[in-house]
């Protein structure tokens, strides 16, 4: 049963009903539109290697760097041609699933 | 030597061996706060019902020093009882002998429990507490656990298979209560995880308790691994053995008739809910007024409590009960409880158990992360489960049935035998608000005040559509009855659906939205 005990407004559809919140859906993470210009981890895993800097032009399929995770070294690759503007991880850095690694730019 | 010198040396050998990892260890495991595993088959049995095979079995492991250790039991215990006079069969992993590892012997006992309980269509019981494969034996201990699996998997649908985690249950071990029909946890005693915090610490730094990623209440409310979650053994073992009462031997058996008693509710059933189909009520209430003595069994209470599932007894017979629960998340279907009435719908099937469906929902929970989710899939299991099942069936529709909630739920058109509504009941596309918006939107847009105009064709379309008199005049709904007449409705829809027989076309078996 829920955590909260007690009632909310609720909307499903067009109509708003007093009920209580499951922990599982108050803890939901709410839709944001993918940004094409931020990369994110696919997988947890360990930055093996980091092959850019901030400020260099990279061309599409170029590795930006090397993300090991299961035991397999994962080269992300430039998606298109452009320049990097941040990079958010080090070589050594143990990363969860989803985190940002590096920030590029056409 | 003597007679008499045999059976005192057998004696002495059971006693050794009953002692399995030796006072040090079973310290330990009291130490810890569990009972061992020969205490926990007793308590669960019926007084001196148990009895044991395979005590002197052991390992035959020769690497790693293991041709110098004895491992009593091979640390598993396997025998056959009665629980209220019911024949089940039962292991139990005894963690005071080398932590309870399976290796090959180990493996093999558990399988010869299992065969024998499928070949006498008796439920089993297994009893989880175990570090898991035992290194030293290596690929045995995996063949251990593939043949268990295989033998889980076979079993499924004609005996009831229980698990019970009491201990760690790691790794590959995790998939053997996976596929059994109804798992028990105990707070601070049971943990089931794939990989440990050892493991997740290394890959991503992450630390994470063990009670906070595979802990007994992890499972029973936000994996839904777990189906009944306890504070004590004791408790648990209660809970098993009630449950052993509701659902029959095997699947050519029906659940043992009770004698049959009123609801302790001497009330209306009608009072236990508000009209205005915006306010909440809890459905148990409903299924406790209706129900032999008010004892409802409820199955997996913490998880997804927006769907009520459970068993209860209607004049001695035992009924599987799927119930929106409009106290929680007003009641929607979504992915979790999608799942969690589909799997319960399918044992009740299985098991020749009748459903009844308890109706009030106002929809599919909408929502970016339950379509990514695929609460299409995960929903589509209740439209299978429902359809496929040849158990009467039977649906009550209590207030809210909108759109494709309401076909969902046990609907005429998924083969319900019968189809009941109370008066309160509203069969509709979508709710009145929404639907008038729609079909009204030239009146509304156009009139003066639009307002006052949308608040009149949401009165209008209410008068007209929301209640079970439109689904009534198709045929849809064979009856629309009184609250308080629900019960003996019920057992008169029971009673001539005794011996329902559907044979559907032969299959090897159905393809369901895994």
């Amino acid at each position: 049963m829920s955590d909260k005990d007690e009632l909310v407004g609720f909307k499903v559809h067009s109509l708003e009903y007093q009920t209580k919140i499951t922990k599982k859906f108050a803890n939901r993470k709410p839709w944001k539109t993918p940004n094409p210009n931020e990369i994110y981890s696919y997988i947890p895993g360990t930055i093996l290697q980091v092959n850019v800097s901030e400020g260099q032009e990279v061309k599409e399929g170029e590795s930006l760097l090397v993300l090991e995770a299961m035991k397999m070294q994962n080269q992300i690759e430039m998606p298109f041609t452009g320049k990097v503007k941040k990079i958010c991880v080090g070589e050594g850095d143990k990363i969860p699933k989803n985190e940002l690694m590096i920030v590029i730019e056409e | 030597m003597s007679l008499k010198k045999h059976i005192l040396d057998l004696r002495k050998r059971k006693e050794k061996v009953e002692m399995g990892g030796g006072e040090k260890a079973i310290e330990k495991q009291v130490a810890m706060g569990k009972m061992t595993a020969r205490e926990r088959i007793l308590a669960l049995l019926d007084q001196d019902s148990f009895t044991e095979y395979d005590l002197f079995v052991e390992h035959e492991a020769k690497d790693f020093g293991m041709d110098k250790k004895q491992l009593h039991g091979d640390g598993v215990i396997i025998g056959t009882g009665t629980i209220y006079g019911a024949p089940i069969c039962i292991f139990a992993q005894d963690f005071t002998v080398a932590g309870g590892s399976l290796g090959l012997m180990h493996a093999r006992k558990i399988t010869k429990i299992m065969d024998h309980a499928l070949k006498m269509r008796v439920p089993l019981i297994g009893i989880n507490d175990s570090g898991g494969a035992r290194i030293q034996e290596g690929v045995n201990s995996l063949a251990g656990y593939g043949e268990i699996f295989y033998r889980n998997t076979i079993a499924s649908g004609v005996i009831p298979q229980i698990s019970v985690i009491l201990g760690p249950c790691a790794g590959g071990a995790v998939y053997s209560p996976a596929l059994t029909d109804f798992v028990f946890v105990v707070d601070q005693i049971s943990k089931m995880f794939i990989t440990g915090p050892g493991v997740i610490k290394t890959v991503l730094g992450e630390e994470i308790t063990m009670e906070e990623l595979g802990g007994a209440r992890v499972h029973a409310e936000t994996t839904g691994n777990a189906h009944f979650f306890a504070e004590s053994e004791a408790e648990c073992f209660d809970q098993i053995k009630k449950l052993i009462t509701f659902i029959p031997w095997n699947n050519t058996k029906k659940a043992k008739e009770f004698p049959p008693k009123e609801p302790k509710y001497t009330g209306k059933i009608e009072d236990l809910i508000p009209a205005d189909p915006r306010n909440p009520y809890d459905v148990r209430d409903v299924i406790a007024g209706i129900v032999d003595d008010g004892d409802f069994f409820e199955i997996q209470e913490l998880f997804a409590a927006n769907i009520v599932i459970g068993f209860g007894r209607l004049n001695g017979q035992t009924i599987g009960f799927v119930a929106n629960q409009p106290m929680v998340l007003a009641g929607v279907l979504d992915c979790d409880s999608s799942d969690k009435a589909a799997r319960f719908i399918r044992f009740c099937d299985s098991f020749n158990i009748p459903i009844i469906t308890l109706e009030d929902m106002p929809g599919y929970l909408p929502g970016a992360d339950q379509e990514h989710a695929g609460v299409i899939r995960h929903g589509a299991k209740v439209l299978y489960a429902y359809s496929e099942a040849t158990v009467p069936k039977i649906t009550v529709i209590l207030r809210k049935a909108y759109g494709g909630g309401y076909i969902a739920m046990n609907s005429r058109h998924l083969g319900a035998d019968f189809m009941f509504a109370w008066p309160t009941a509203e069969i509709a596309v979508m709710g009145p608000e929404g639907a008038a918006n729609i079909i009204f939107k030239k009146e509304i847009d156009g009139a003066e005040d639009p307002e006052e105009m949308r608040k009149l064709k949401v009165q209008e379309y209410k008068e007209k559509f929301a209640n079970p008199y439109v689904a009534a005049a198709k045929g849809y709904i064979d009856s629309v009855i009184e609250p308080n007449e629900t019960r003996n409705v019920l057992l008169h829809a029971l009673e001539v659906s005794e011996s329902k027989e559907v044979i559907h076309p032969a299959k090897k078996h159905g393809i369901p939205p895994f």
